[in-house]
């Protein structure tokens, strides 16, 4: 296969970055993106250019490191597919392929295709966690939880936390992750002692971390490759919303009749 | 108070008063299209309209327990301030959402937003200016289109709407009112939390029909004046509305 690359190339977060057009020739339809964009590296250092960065780690389409914006979506053209997995027979022969960071305010590019995601690790440590006894294990299963919120949550539970859902965005907003990090633990027995005090405190994390609001586009649920819906985000409003407005401040003081 | 200044600091609260006040506008336009219609089903046996009727009971409403025009000028309150809190919350999270993409993508390529969604801000903002032109049109005649009578509703529409420009206007309008209303209303339910996959179908249907519902309602009563279907407005003596 030949395919022509377009691909953003920017030193450091402070350089200006620019497209810059690659050709390559022997591209073979079971190469994985990565290994293409391996194969491209390979020359560019052979020809004494320096290489596209690029994160990536585990290449099974688990981790969420791989990232990349690919003809404009998320992780490329196949749905509910990471970077990754994505393969070279999924484009035509002599295809065209524009390959962009995740453009987000908040996720600043380090180089060339890579962009400094930490803004979510610090929303995860605002809230996204349980608290648990330290001690014997409990048995499995001693808790019962009804299958369908088991499966739902475990369908939150799923989000790799890869960044495409602000990527995807058009408002740069992180909801789709944050809701789903929100909602597997809240929606379980267990994460319940912290409900309303981590949709707090998660939602004021992101946005000062700087992301945008949602506009119900749904962009998000259609580019993230582990496609998880944006009924997250419905019940993460809720839950904020009851957190904000309902939920007692004060459980405990006295109260008088009349 | 702190909840509520908790709430309008966050984007999700500014996104709960743009669905809610967006819900009091959308409740708004059913009324109005409801009322709209009385210019169809013809004029009491004294010749006077109902529509001019309808007209005057919104006036009276309420006698004798609250002032003549009371509860017109309270509904007009709570219209207004919907629509400028439906306004300021929108806009300013639009620069937020500005600043949160700095930088756009050489190749974009969307995936699920519809173009009704993509286009939120340019329908929102030709309503805004239409709701300006139609209070100044139809509320205060103050405009120099056809004649205007205070109270004499059949009428002044009937005069107006002859100018095939303002009922085609109208009928644009109502068009992007459409576009507006087929994202915004099942949006609202989104961002209020309400819907879920199980309702998912459900609540698109009702604002798919209640868009339907609404422009076409607007719409034909330009349509029908424009058209020469209706009959000629017949003066009647203003006294007897106020019965």
């Amino acid at each position: 296969m030949k395919i022509r690359l377009h691909v953003w190339r920017q030193e450091s977060t402070d350089k200006k970055g620019k497209m810059e057009s690659y050709d390559l020739d022997n591209v073979l339809p079971d190469m994985s993106f990565l290994e293409m964009m391996d194969v491209l590296n390979e020359k560019l250092t052979v020809e004494g250019k320096s290489p596209v960065a690029f994160d990536h780690d585990c290449r099974e389409g688990v981790c969420g490191m791989c990232s990349m914006v690919i003809n404009g979506q998320a992780h490329g053209p196949k749905a509910t597919t990471t970077t990754c997995q994505l393969y070279m027979r999924h484009f035509k022969d002599g295809a065209e392929i524009y390959v962009e960071p995740f453009r987000s305010g908040a996720f600043p590019v380090l180089q060339d295709l890579m962009v400094d995601r930490s803004a979510f690790d610090r929303i995860i440590q605002a809230g996204g966690y349980i608290s648990n006894h330290s001690g014997p294990k409990p048995d499995p299963n001693s808790i019962p939880i009804e299958p369908g919120v088991q499966e739902t949550s475990l369908d939150a539970a799923s989000c790799i936390g890869c960044g495409a859902c602000v990527a995807a965005c058009p408002n740069g907003s992180a909801s789709l992750f944050t809701s789903a990090k929100i909602s597997h633990l809240g929606m379980l027995p267990q994460g319940q002692p912290e409900r309303y005090e981590r949709v707090g405190a998660m939602v004021d994390q992101m946005e000062g971390e700087g992301f945008g609001s949602c506009r119900n586009y749904a962009e998000c649920e259609a580019q993230c490759p582990k496609g998880i819906s944006i009924a997250f985000i419905g019940r993460m409003n809720a839950d904020y919303l009851k957190a904000t407005l309902v939920e007692p401040v004060d459980g405990r003081g006295k109260m008088h009749a009349q | 108070m702190n909840r509520i200044t908790t709430l309008y600091s966050s984007t999700i609260g500014k996104k709960f008063i743009a669905a809610v006040t967006g819900l009091i506008l959308f409740g708004f336009l059913v009324g109005h299209v409801a009322g709209n219609l009385k210019v169809f089903t013809g004029s009491t046996e004294a010749g006077v309209p109902h529509v001019d009727e309808y007209g005057h009971f919104l006036r009276i409403v309420g006698e004798p327990f609250l002032p003549k025009m009371a509860a017109l000028w309270i509904a007009r309150i709570v219209l207004l301030a919907s629509v400028a809190l439906h306004i300021v919350v929108v806009v300013q999270l639009a620069f937020r959402n500005l600043e949160a993409r700095p930088v756009g993508y050489v190749r974009s390529k969307k995936s699920a937003s519809t173009l009704a969604a993509l286009w939120m801000m340019f329908s929102g903002s030709l309503i805004a200016f239409f709701i300006v032109f139609h209070l100044l049109h139809f509320t205060l005649g103050a405009l120099p289109i056809g004649e205007f009578q205070h109270g004499a509703i059949y009428k002044n529409i009937y005069s107006s709407f002859q100018n095939p420009l303002i009922s085609l206007f109208y009928v644009v309008v109502m068009g992007v009112l459409g576009f507006h209303l087929y994202h915004g209303v099942w949006s609202l339910f989104q961002t209020l939390g309400i819907d879920n996959p199980d309702r998912n179908k459900s609540l698109r249907m009702f604002a798919i029909i209640a868009t339907i519902g609404i422009v076409v309602g607007f719409s034909l009563v330009p349509l029908s004046f424009m058209t020469g279907m209706m009959p000629e407005p017949i003066a009647y003596d203003p006294a007897l509305l106020s019965h």
